[in-house]
């Protein structure tokens, strides 16, 4: 695999670029591995990378149903954040946040990580109020927050509405100016390729049907439609399908899968410069590069796993934006589609051992797993390498919801859910 | 969007006059202080979350306001059945049947 950079770039173009390489080689299954990771979306890519590049593991292979990214990693906002209110899920954001700040360089590959700003908007007393407790415990945890007034969150989004006569009338906001965007397929092909050259197998159209145990209870390997795959230890990050590959292992999971829409409209020429989230009236919004909109909506209510949700969840959303930004209100959307998130009932990720011998997992992180990519890769490969959680995602494993020390993001991650 | 019948009012509603309200047929333990803390963590929170026939409870919040129980597939969004709060959970040969 080549090195890119401006002298690869050069030389292609003198050929007319007909001569790149292929980007990673398309594996098939070896008889086995030391560790198999089920889920080719970012997280479980990167742990793959993880694994290779900082524990020596090489003899990895990601196992992916489909194709490589084409789950949540490729259906969601791309918004980056950490201003979540709670210790140990601002350190676990944190931990992604600073990941992502070398991530394009160390894998070089451009994963367009934009740190244009997260604007939250607060709507009535209680945003007030609940934002100003948020950006003090962030700061208190070292994690950048700060209060805008009215006129400050429109000097720093100009397309925003803050006339008081509106309905939801815009009462300040809080900004964390290191949050943003990244590109979300190169996420997952940037760590596709990182893993490749280290030697892991990358194996899509290979739906996993079951997990074999041993005697001794441990994890043998899985059944994959394409055979019988060995593997010493399995790391499991399924997203919206997690609790299926857990029950083929006998065990039961605390997580419920719900659709998530997003939409973009036409593309237009730049006009917002920033992301901004508005929790009390649904609105999710950002322009990628590309000149479109991008618009997150809410969970539908019910589990499924269709990938698709009600339109009357998109219409909402969209009444939200229009609300706040008249300015786009001519604005046609072009495409919608919907992931299947796994939730739990604290909304914070579940990450690290289970009880089966060698059966690791990532998931449970809902409605915002894109964020932590880098992060939960990183902790996923540790208790993966170590056989024992990260202190960072100590607090994040199963056990909590028998002991109760939950960590309760449902009401405190700054987001409806 | 989804059409909902209501077993209580007869009558096949948009889901927008409908509130999904969990898993079904999850009983609350006799006696909760004798419980172990797996049993317990087992009662709050975890769920089937299957990939096919779910039985769920909704309630209907802008009709009769009654809760009522339904079967759906959780692939096709489909709802199969639904049925009266205290009625048995219908058999595999029910729902395969309603399915068809």
């Amino acid at each position: 695999m080549i090195r890119y950079s401006a002298r690869s770039l050069f030389a292609n173009a003198l050929s007319g670029h007909k001569n790149w390489p292929e980007q990673w080689p398309d594996a098939q299954p070896k008889s086995a591995y030391d560790v198999v990771i089920v889920g080719a979306g970012g997280h479980g890519l990167g742990a793959a990378y993880y694994l290779a590049s900082k524990y020596g593991i090489t003899n990895v292979a990601v196992i992916e149903k489909g194709w490589l990214g084409g789950g949540n990693t490729g259906r969601n906002t791309t918004i980056i954040r950490s201003n979540y209110l709670y210790d140990e899920s601002a350190r676990l954001y944190d931990h992604a946040v600073d990941l992502w700040d070398g991530l394009s360089q160390e894998l070089n590959y451009n994963v367009m990580f934009s740190k244009r700003g997260v604007l939250m908007l607060a709507h009535n007393v209680h945003d007030v109020q609940s934002f100003q407790r948020h950006i003090h415990a962030n700061r208190l945890n070292g994690v950048d927050n700060k209060w805008m007034t009215p006129e400050e969150c429109k000097a720093f989004c100009p397309p925003l509405d803050i006339s008081s006569a509106k309905r939801y009338p815009v009462m300040g906001g809080a900004l964390q100016q290191r949050a943003g965007v990244a590109r979300h397929d190169s996420v997952a092909w940037g760590y596709a390729r990182a893993a490749a050259k280290l030697g892991v197998d990358i194996i899509q159209n290979c739906a996993v049907t079951g997990v074999r145990r041993g005697a001794d209870g441990a994890v043998e390997g899985v059944e994959t439609e394409k055979g019988f795959i060995g593997a010493k230890k399995i790391g499991v990050s399924a997203a919206g399908n997690s609790s299926i590959i857990m029950n083929m292992a006998g065990l039961d999971f605390p997580l419920e899968s719900y659709p998530l829409q997003a939409l973009v409209s036409e593309p237009v020429k730049p006009i917002f410069p920033c992301v901004v989230m508005s929790n009390s009236v649904h609105a999710y919004i950002s322009q990628s590069d590309k000149g479109e909109l991008v618009i997150g909506a809410g969970t539908d209510q019910y589990v499924s796993y269709s990938q698709r949700g009600a339109l009357h969840i998109v219409e909402h959303t969209l009444a939200a934006i229009c609300e706040i930004f008249p300015i786009f209100k001519r604005m046609r959307m072009l495409r919608s589609w919907g992931g299947v998130v796994d939730v739990t009932p604290d909304r914070s990720c579940i990450l690290g051992r289970t009880p089966v011998p060698g059966l690791y997992v990532n998931c449970g992180w809902g409605t915002g797993g894109f964020k932590a990519t880098p992060g939960a890769a990183d902790l996923l490969a540790y208790t993966i390498a170590k056989d024992e959680p990260h202190p960072i995602n100590a607090p994040f494993t199963l056990e909590r919801f028998t002991t109760g020390r939950l960590i309760d993001e449902a009401a405190a991650a700054a987001v409806a859910h | 969007m989804m059409m909902i019948e209501c077993p209580i009012c007869n009558e096949k509603r948009p889901e927008l006059e409908f509130r999904y309200a969990g898993e079904a047929h999850i009983a609350r333990p006799e006696n909760p202080s004798a419980l172990s803390d797996d049993e317990w963590a087992k009662y709050l929170f975890i769920r089937n979350n299957p990939r096919g026939t779910h039985f769920e409870r909704w309630v209907h919040a802008h009709g009769c306001a009654k809760f009522f129980n339904a079967v759906r597939d959780t692939v096709s969004d489909k709802f199969v059945m639904t049925y009266k709060c205290g009625e048995q959970r219908p058999s595999p040969e029910t729902i395969a049947e309603r399915s068809s």
